[in-house]
Order: C-alpha cells, then structure tokens, then sequence
C-alpha cells in the first residue's frame, strides 16, 4: 500500500520510523512539512529523510509544497498529521478533499478538520468510495472508534464519557499527589513537555470538548459543534478543593461526557471516587462507553506521543490495507 | 411520615423526642395546618432519617405518646450528593448560598467543610446537600447553579453514573 504523509512534527516521524522499521506492507511515496516536499513513487529512503528533517529542519526540496505532494504523488492512502487549525481546519480540509476527489484514502490525527467539517467530510468520502478514518483524533492510541465500530458493533451507544486530555489529568494527579498549586503543577507539565507555551486549548477544556464533539459526530451523527458543549476548564482549581473532595475518598478530574438520551454534552471538574476505573494518573486518557447490551466498556492508555498515535494511524492504515486489499 | 396530634405547645416535643430516642436524625418539619380543619388537631409532616429497622420501635413510642401516624411514606429513600465551591465564598455571602438551598424545604446542606487561604485568595468549601427525592435534588443542584453563576463561583459537581 502507498502513503503520503502530510506533516513531519511529532506523529510524523513517529509513524515513518514505524513503517521504516516494522514490516507493515506500506512505502511511503510522498512526504511534506510545512516549508517543503519530496515525492518518489518508487518509495522514499525513509531513515535518509528523517535524517534530513533532523539535520535540515526540512524534509524534502522547498520548491514542493505540501499541496503538491497531495495532488501530485502516487498514493493509496494520504495521511494528514499537519497541525489543528481549530478555527478553520485548513489547510488541512483542502488536502483531505483534494486526496478524495483523487478517490484516495484519508487516515488523519488532526482534529480540526474532523471537529469542524465531518459530515462534508464524510459524505465526500461516501461520494468517491474511499475512507476517511481518524481514530488518532480522539484519545491518541486508545482505539475507541475500532471498539465502537466493529467490537461494539450491534449496539446501541447510550453514552461516552471520560478523561481526554492527557495534560489536565497530568496537572490533577500533580496536585492531589502532591499538594501543588494549580500554577506550579501547570509549569511542571510545561518542563515535562506535556503543555504547551499556551496551554488555553487544554486547560480551558477546549480540546476534551473538541474531542467530544468528534465522538458525537462520529458516534451518533448529530451535527454539534463545540458552542453546543457547556465547558469549565481546570485553571480556577484549588488544592484545597483537591483535598476537600480527598477527605472523601474521591478526587477532582476533567470529565467530557456525551449522553444522547439527554443530549447532553459537558466538559467539567468533576468529584469522583478515586476507585472509579475511570481515575487514570498522569497523561493517561480513560474513556467508558455506555452500551445496551455490551454495558460499560473502559478503555484506558495513553492519549498522546509520537509512536503512540502512530499506533491509532496504523490501526486505520492496515484496516483500509485489509478491506480494499491494495497491498503493494 | 405525617403525624396528626393536638395543638397544644407540649405536643411537637413529644412527637419529635421518640425519634431522637431511636436514633433518628430529624431532616424537615412541615407544619399543616389544614384550611377545613375545625378541631384542634395539627397535622405535621416529618422527614426523618432512621436507622435500619428502627421504624417500628418508633412508632410504638409514638403511639405511646398519643401521637396519631396519619401516613409513613415509603421507605423514602435519601439522596445525598457532595459537592465543592470554590471562589470568594466569605466575600459573596456563604451563609446566604446554604440559606438559598436551606429555604427550599425540599432540601438542605447536611454538612460543610471550609479552607481558608490568605485573606483575598479564592477559598474552597465541601458541601454535603440532602434531600428526599431525586427530583429535589436536581432541583436543589438548579439553584446551586444559578447562585455559583450570580457569585461567580465554580461549582464542581460529583460525577453520576451514566448507566
Ligand atoms: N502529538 C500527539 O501526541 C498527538 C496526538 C493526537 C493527535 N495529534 C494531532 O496530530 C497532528 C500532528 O501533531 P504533531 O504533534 O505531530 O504536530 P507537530 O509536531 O507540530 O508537527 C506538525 C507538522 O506539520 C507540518 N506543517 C505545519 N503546517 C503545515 C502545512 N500548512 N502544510 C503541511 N505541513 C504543515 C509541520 O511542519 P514543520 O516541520 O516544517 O514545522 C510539522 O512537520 C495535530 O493535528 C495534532 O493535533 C497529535
């Protein structure tokens, strides 16, 4: 099966060490960052381009751009890992639909696109016969669209709930465990890496809402956005309000909950026994999916990192190798 | 329960005294007094809380006191349901976010558990709120609501199961 790999950050070369040093039946013939591109239908040398990336900061000739790469390449399946425009979801859009009008395949990790335009989306893949997957999107290598989908299938999905963000779930457990301010575990997770310089998206609950808003899409097909979220974030927090619910044999986590029997859609600090399966420690991402025959079902694992989400991206790859049975 | 008894001063102690005597814990009382009622009975409804199986020592000792039982509502459950506040609470009137829930008379903060930061910072407070149905309770939570918004509070609420 061909790929070409649109972004070469953190998951990009993540999923190109994977395909460079796991027999997965992939080449990968086109690849493009944000200043330039390299294409070779015949597959890329991919250790010598992750060379390059590390050495030159660009993956291929900075007379290719990544639009190019999409249009151009020879691919079966385009995987889009450029950054989430949570605004306007593009560029991103515009390569996904460009690859499907191609009537290629699209696997992606990037929310924006997902959160913003998935019915279009959607039907446009409908339309040319290909798949759009993401189960990258939500909670990084958990796979809970593969549950839902095929494990679950049969089932009528009452509710979805749980930790989605790996970075807030961090800053709880550094508080609980350790007493710390709000202010001092958040700078902990920054030098850990796990927060970014501008940690509003996560702190605020607007990723975990951006996240629940692709589970209800995908899920139920219900069209929401993220206004139709009620969100707190965590940045008001105080270790005594940590302690005060510890007192009780709970604690304090960031819930996304999705229920369709009351349409609700919530993101908040919630208090929560701390034996509850869903009470994960550090950067781990829990999610429990409420069923009519199956029950609850909860998932946990890590909701972030390079080779990780790699993991959700080949899921998707080997399942549309499996199905259309393209294998190169 | 609902309890009818004459309306004599004495007569509420003697009817609510057996209930501390087996153990109860004494959640409301309503006092009824019916419009068509002529004579000089007075009607009262009690929530109580009660040990397992004290129901009927209680009503023995009731009896006892010639207190007529008009009506014990069904082993009413209670719901019990923790929440915690944090913000300018000393600032934005605590005593006045329990009386919004307290006046309701279908529900009432059972317990409260306070931090007191340095003067100025924001404080945090446990909450224990009660009350006799379900409905009274998300009731109760609406007005939690409203006054965590009026006071600009965070209201952080327990995580229910779904199921
Ligand atoms: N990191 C995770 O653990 C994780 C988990 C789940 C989902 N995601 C999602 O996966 C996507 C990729 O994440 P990441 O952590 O790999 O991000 P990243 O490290 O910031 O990498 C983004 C890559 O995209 C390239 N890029 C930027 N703008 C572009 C454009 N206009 N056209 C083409 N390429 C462009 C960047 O180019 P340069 O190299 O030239 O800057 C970079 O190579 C994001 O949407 C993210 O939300 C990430």
């Amino acid at each position: 099966m061909k790929v070409a790999i649109i972004g070469m950050g953190s998951v990009g070369r993540g999923l190109i060490e994977m395909i460079a040093t796991k027999d997965l039946g992939m080449i990968v013939t086109g690849i493009a960052d944000s200043k330039s591109g390299i294409i070779n239908e015949h597959g890329i040398d991919l250790q010598k381009a992750l060379v390059r990336k590390k050495e030159t900061g660009l993956c291929g000739d900075p007379k290719i751009k990544a639009m190019e790469v999409v249009t151009n390449a020879k691919y079966d399946v385009l995987v889009e890992v450029s950054p989430t425009n949570a605004e306007t979801g593009e560029p991103a859009i515009s390569y996904m639909k460009t690859a499907m009008q191609r009537k290629k395949h699209v696997v992606t990790s990037n929310k924006g696109p997902i959160a913003l335009a998935y019915k279009k989306l959607i039907s446009l893949a409908k339309k040319n016969g290909v798949e759009l997957r993401h189960e990258a999107t939500v909670a990084g290598a958990i796979p809970v669209f593969h549950t839902i989908e095929h494990g679950l299938a049969g089932n009528e999905i009452y509710a979805i709930y749980g930790i989605l963000n790996g970075t807030c779930n961090y800053i709880l457990t550094r508080m609980a465990d350790e007493g710390l301010t709000y202010e001092q575990a958040l700078l902990e997770a920054r030098e850990m890496g796990y927060a970014e310089a501008d940690p509003t998206y996560d702190v605020q609950g607007i990723d975990a809402a951006i996240k629940l808003v692709i589970l209800a899409n995908t899920v139920w097909g219900n069209g929401v956005t993220l206004d139709d979220v009620d969100r707190t974030g965590i940045n008001l927090l105080t270790p005594d309000a940590i302690r005060l619910a510890e007192e009780e044999d709970c604690t304090i986590r960031l819930i996304a909950e999705a229920d369709r029997r009351t349409d609700l859609l919530r993101v908040s600090p919630r208090i929560i026994r701390k034996n509850h399966p869903l009470v994960v420690n550090g950067t781990l991402n829990a999610i429990t999916i409420v069923t009519d025959m199956a029950r609850d079902i909860t998932l946990i694992g890590r909701g972030a990192g390079s080779v990780e989400t790699a993991s959700a991206i080949i899921g998707d790859l080997l399942f549309i190798a499996t199905c259309y049975d393209r294998r190169s | 329960m609902k309890l009818e008894m004459k309306d004599s001063p004495g007569q509420l102690v003697a009817a609510l005294k057996p209930i501390s005597d087996v153990g109860g814990n004494i959640i409301a009382v309503i006092h009824q007094r019916e419009p068509d009622s002529t004579d000089d009975t007075l009607s009262v409804q009690i929530v109580l809380e009660l040990p397992e199986k004290k129901i009927d020592s209680l009503i023995e000792l009731l009896h006892k006191a010639d207190v007529h039982i008009q009506r014990i509502g069904h082993e009413r459950l209670l719901y019990r349901r923790t929440v915690i506040l944090i913000g300018h609470l000393m600032h934005t009137d605590l005593s006045d976010t329990v009386d919004r829930i307290d006046t309701t008379g279908f529900a009432e903060v059972s317990e409260l558990a306070m931090s007191m930061p340095a003067i100025n910072e924001r404080s945090s407070s446990r909450l224990t709120i009660k009350s006799v149905t379900r409905d009274d309770m998300d009731r109760a939570m609406g007005i939690l609501h409203k006054v965590a918004n009026e006071k600009d509070l965070l209201l952080i609420e327990p995580l229910e199961e779904m199921a």
